[in-house]
């Protein structure tokens, strides 16, 4: 019965967290952005075009941290019936496009100085761009339906099988890679960064992690509230019964 | 406790949500061996609900349905091995010709080949049998899908608006094939609008179960 | 097992009825082919470089252009329904039907491969590895379709959407396809190639047909 138990405890945390993330976010912004474009050394080689990084590798992590969290939030709505992990993985998944299009752009506009082109097929690149593609399709299939609900269970299904293909397509692409081996290899970050670069990384990096929490807060609000105005056109959830005794009487207050 | 073995299939507080809608909310229903139960009620009640609900099609949101008092929760492949389902939609092929279709239905639900001479027999099919089902008309697939539920030969049968594109004298057929069915021990279930006569068969108004209407 | 062969049974049976589907598909495949001579010119040399690449992305839009008859025509007419009512486990039956479909629609595909690899001027060399290839590929291909096929069961749009879900599932397929045949042609080793196909494929039999019987149960209810 706890497909419409309240998730009340959740959204008052996740309330709660919002004012939070945003300080954050704001606060490290230009801490972060004074290390990265001011304090810290350009590169030898690639002089200031280096500073893209720290949009880059940022931008990057969430991506995949969003594919990981939605394919969570997915299993979880399968397996235990939650509302809150298809909620979750329906919020998360365009913020993660959007990164995903982020670290997509700033490489490009990064590897036109360095490399002399905008796009080239490698490895860590091409698996970013079908990582884009999977949160597409994802984005596609749960709003492809004219009923908005029944498409909770495909999608949550889809992002399932996207998590187990995605080990074997990375490995694919950089199989492939290996036999057309480009001259530029890319090489951002890893162990090997000075510490005068590693420091505004994780300024600019804990930022944009505060920016990701804050906008996964206010879109799973978002959700949840698409879902609470259908029940209550739907009728369901004006009857009383225990579990829900608290939606429903806030329900009757705003009609 | 004799009454209690004489019950074939039992629901008890059955719970149906769709969508985000509570079709149905506390359906209690039992039905012994040769029983019958006719749904009735308004349109969107939840007759055809309460019927995929009980082939196993839906998940109720509560409830619990038991066949001879065990839960079919516990083994849904064996439940469905019981019941032969009858929906709005024939499932019939435009490319298979009747007599293919029936053979496929009858190796696929387990039946024996030679059911379906008699089904063709019984729904008056036999002109019919080598003609491809894109020829057919709409009251002549139903046929088709009724003669689905002879070859099947399963103890329940669960049938929504089965007289629909029906004409007069194949609902009378129907009718026998419900009435030798439960001779032999059947159970029957089915929803209409009226129309299809089952002597001495219990009638739910599935209406009176439905959600409290949002004032 | 007589569930599971009814069902590809009558799944090859109808597919051969509506031969003029297969042969649509077919024609897509050839005709598309005929299209890059034009797009990056005659010269021969070129053509053999893109030969397997060619011949491999076009069976994969072919195959993925035959995916909407998986179940699509099922589903309308309601016998998916009776099929997830049968006693014996959906995911079976899903398999029974991703076999009848790459009978029907791979198998001529790979069939009319070695006419494709002709027209681009493949070396002589390549034909082998890329048929074994194809032979080793596409049943992956239509496992995987059919778990975007059932995915995308009532949806608007759900030959084109079946596309989007499907097509980044495919890239796997196709790397390892294409690199076999330019290891080959370059006499690199092409074992670890079939090896990985093989893995894939290995991996798609037990879960693609559990996913898209989990899909179409849930398309039914």
């Amino acid at each position: 019965m706890h497909r419409f138990a309240n998730p009340g405890r959740f959204m008052r945390v996740a309330r709660r967290v919002r004012p939070w993330t945003l300080g954050a976010a704001l606060l490290l912004l230009p801490v972060g952005l004074y290390q990265a474009l001011i304090a810290s050394p350009p590169d030898y080689q690639q002089h200031d075009t280096v500073r893209i990084l720290y949009i880059h590798v940022p931008a990057a992590i969430l991506a995949q941290g969003a594919y990981v969290l939605m394919a969570l939030g997915s299993a979880a709505f399968l397996i235990w019936k939650h509302p809150l992990g298809d909620l979750s993985a329906r919020a998360v998944a365009p913020i993660g496009a959007v990164f995903c299009l982020i670290c997509l752009v700033t490489g490009a506009v990064w590897g036109k100085p360095t490399w002399g082109t905008y796009w080239v097929w490698d490895a860590r690149l091409t698996s970013m761009l079908i990582l884009l593609f999977l949160f597409i399709g994802y984005m596609a299939l749960a709003n492809a339906f004219d009923d908005p609900a029944r498409g909770d269970k495909p999608a949550a299904i889809l992002a399932i099988v996207g998590i187990v293909n995605i080990p074997v397509i990375k490995f694919s692409v950089y199989f492939f890679n290996t036999l057309h081996q480009q001259s530029t290899l890319f090489s951002a970050g890893g162990p090997a960064m000075p510490p005068e670069m590693l420091t505004p990384l994780a300024l600019l990096g804990g930022s944009f992690a505060a920016f990701f929490l804050w906008l996964f807060a206010v879109r799973l609000a978002g959700e949840f509230a698409k879902v609470r105005l259908r029940a209550i056109r739907g009728g369901l959830i004006r009857r009383e019964r225990p579990a829900e005794s608290r939606p429903s009487a806030s329900a009757r207050g705003t009609r | 406790m004799e009454t209690e073995t004489d019950i074939a299939l039992e629901a008890r507080a059955l719970t149906c949500l769709r969508g985000r809608r509570l079709v149905f909310e506390g359906v209690d229903l039992a039905l012994g061996a040769g029983g019958a139960l006719v749904l009735t009620g308004p349109n969107g009640a939840g007759k055809s609900s309460l019927l995929r609900v009980l082939a196993g099609l839906i998940e109720p949101l509560a409830g619990e349905i038991r066949w001879r008092g065990t839960p079919v929760a516990g083994d849904r492949e064996a439940y469905r091995a019981r019941l032969a389902f009858l929906g709005h939609l024939d499932a019939v092929k435009p490319a298979a010709t009747v007599r293919e279709s029936l053979r496929f239905w009858a190796d696929l639900s387990g039946g024996a080949a030679a059911r379906v001479a008699d089904a063709l027999a019984a729904l008056a099919l036999e002109p019919l049998a080598e003609v491809r089902g894109a020829e057919l008309s709409a009251g002549q697939k139903r046929r088709v899908a009724l003669a689905r539920l002879l070859v099947a030969d399963r103890p329940l049968w669960l049938l929504d608006e089965p007289v629909t594109g029906l004409d007069a004298a194949s609902v009378a057929r129907l009718e026998a094939m419900i009435a030798d069915h439960r001779a032999a021990g059947g159970l029957v279930i089915a929803s209409t609008h009226g129309g299809l006569a089952i002597p001495d068969a219990v009638g739910l108004d599935i209406g009176r179960f439905q959600a409290e209407e949002a004032a | 097992m007589t569930a599971f062969l009814a069902l590809l049974k009558r799944d090859v049976l109808l597919a051969l009825r509506q031969s003029t589907d297969l042969g649509m598909i077919l024609g897509f495949f050839v005709i598309a082919a005929a299209l890059f001579p034009f797009g990056v010119g005659p010269n021969p040399e070129v053509l053999a470089r893109l030969a397997p690449g060619i011949t491999w992305v076009l069976a994969l839009l072919a195959v993925m252009l035959s995916l909407d008859r998986l179940f699509q025509g099922d589903y309308e007419d309601g016998t998916l329904e009776q099929l997830a009512l049968s006693p014996m486990p959906l995911s079976m039956l899903v398999l029974a039907k991703a076999l009848a479909h790459w009978l029907t629609a791979c198998v001529p595909l790979i069939a009319v491969a070695p006419l494709i690899a002709l027209m681009l001027n493949l070396p002589a060399a390549g034909y082998g590895v890329l048929i074994a290839g194809l032979a080793l590929g596409t049943p992956s291909l239509s496992l995987i379709g059919a778990v975007g096929a059932a995915l995308a069961l009532g949806a608007r749009k759900a030959g084109l959407l079946v596309a989007v879900l499907v097509l980044p599932l495919y890239i796997p397929v196709l790397v390892f396809g294409v690199t076999a045949v330019d290891a080959h042609l370059t006499q690199i080793a092409t074992g670890p190639h079939f090896l990985y196909l093989g893995a894939i494929l290995a991996a798609a039999i037990p879960l693609a047909p559990w996913a898209a019987a989990a899909a179409i149960r849930h398309s039914v209810s």
